[in-house]
């Protein structure tokens, strides 16, 4: 017998996501991309992800609510504080020798690291000479980052998030909470760019001082992983630093050579000059 | 029932007792690889495999995202990341959401490992205090894997024994101690 009915489908409808809006998934991680196509399959009440594909290409108006299913990615305010306390204490020492500064947070989903980002950039007098490009894949996840409102819920744990990552300031600086919700002030998103970039399918943008690209790469397939870590190296510029998430390394990468380790524990790479 | 290629295991409230009675019985040369998912707070280290090694004979610790998953090794989830298995039988980690609160879930390890390895996977539910693997043992089962439940009066807490057991009426019901003998049994001879 040969491939399962399902497995054929998913490559199936990959490949009409690919084809029909130019979304490639095919070089991700199989595991978690069926997980969430049978998810979406059966909270959207579809027979069978055939019948998903054929919706995917007569519907583009379908295609956002798909990518809902695809592109989920959680995140906190400050996620490992210790990795935000590390670039605070070592990165940004370096960074302030700059007279001005480009950071790029790759997969920047609902914005939650975006915010992080600018926010300890605000405290450390570093805002004002940096822009920060955010990107992502999702435009829904895109706008969400844009609105940068959050379950109330929530801001427990990015308060505690923020004081152990070293917060100079108080969170609340930063929010307005109303109806349940915190809104982060519109003067953070002062100095940034959203813009929709693809890890898979685009280029080189710009030359950057630092890229935080944490919990993306693991959705990736290794070939795919290699391709988005040349993207960074070719991204940065000389000494540029790189951000990993918690259990993402270079290690492996044929590109390992290009950096150097800046702090292993909390995955932050520098990039060599040129031999 | 095809010969054993990959254990996954599952435990929450009640875990490092259980762990500690089944784990130390699996020798050196157990020939598959050993995947674990224990309920752990998110914000901090994990020192469950630290804790355990001196008492076991396989290698403990955690998984690496893309890692091959190898026999000689117990590999453990990262606290915050699920843990999946990939057809080629590497792992991947994964900061989805949570499922029934948990991340990682024991659910989305054995729904992965059922659709990577099918009949060649083993299940073991250990104590907890929910319901998280009872799906995933079922997706195993249905594969024509194997399930192993620890018997419910000998866990901390029953509750997700009960709830893998409610799902899969014909897995094995045993002691925790008696959990490597079922499964070096089962392995290819």
């Amino acid at each position: 017998m040969g491939e399962r009915a399902e497995d054929i489908e998913i490559g199936l409808l990959l490949e009409a996501l690919h084809q029909r809006y130019h979304y490639d998934f095919r070089a991700y991680a199989m595991a978690s991309i069926t997980r969430r196509l049978r998810a979406a399959r059966a909270q959207m009440g579809f027979a069978s992800i055939s019948a998903m594909q054929e919706r995917l290409l007569r519907e583009p108006a379908f295609l956002p609510q798909l990518l809902e299913y695809l592109t989920v990615q959680v995140s906190d305010l400050f996620r490992d504080p210790g990795y935000f306390l590390r670039l605070r204490e070592n990165v940004i020492p370096h960074l302030r020798t700059y007279p001005s500064l480009k950071v790029w947070i790759a997969g920047c989903a609902a914005g939650e690291e975006l915010y992080s980002f600018v926010i300890l950039f605000r405290e450390e007098g570093l805002e004002a000479r940096t822009l920060f490009y955010a990107t992502d894949i999702n435009p829904a996840a895109l706008a969400k980052a844009e609105a940068g409102v959050y379950d109330l819920s929530r801001f427990r744990v990015f308060t505690e998030n923020h004081r152990r990552a070293g917060g100079k300031s108080s969170l609340s600086d930063y929010y307005t909470a109303a109806y349940g919700a915190g809104g982060f002030d519109k003067s953070l998103r002062r100095r940034v760019v959203f813009s929709d970039h693809s890890l898979a399918t685009d280029a080189v943008f710009s030359e950057m001082n630092l890229i935080s690209c944490r919990n993306v790469l693991i959705y990736f397939d290794r070939p795919l992983q290699s391709r988005a870590i040349a993207l960074f190296r070719d991204s940065l510029a000389p000494r540029g630093f790189l951000g990993l998430g918690a259990k993402e390394t270079l290690r492996f990468s044929e590109h390992a050579d290009d950096f150097e380790d800046f702090a292993r524990e909390e995955r932050v790479y520098r990039k060599r000059t040129l031999k | 029932m095809s010969p054993l290629r990959l254990v996954v295991v599952g435990a929450s409230a009640g875990a490092l007792d259980a762990l500690i009675a089944f784990l130390p019985g699996l020798p050196a040369d157990f020939s598959a690889p050993i995947l674990v998912v224990v309920h752990v707070p998110p914000h901090r280290r994990s020192r469950i495999s630290d804790v355990l090694q001196p008492h076991c004979a396989l290698n403990l610790r955690e998984a690496d995202d893309k890692e091959p998953a190898r026999a000689g090794t117990i590999y453990f989830a990262p606290p915050d990341y699920h843990l999946l298995v990939e057809r080629d039988g590497s792992m991947s980690l994964s900061s989805e959401e949570a499922v029934l609160y948990s991340r990682p879930s024991i659910d989305v390890l054995f729904e992965t490992a059922a659709d990577a390895f099918g009949a060649a996977t083993a299940a073991v539910v250990l104590s907890g205090a929910n319901s998280d693997g009872a799906l995933g043992a079922a997706r195993i089962a249905r594969a024509g894997g194997l399930v192993v439940v620890q018997s419910p009066e000998s866990a901390m807490s029953a509750a997700m024994p009960l709830a893998a057991l409610a799902a899969c009426p014909a897995a094995r019901v045993v002691a925790p101690s008696r959990i490597a003998d079922v499964l070096l049994k089962a392995l290819p001879a």
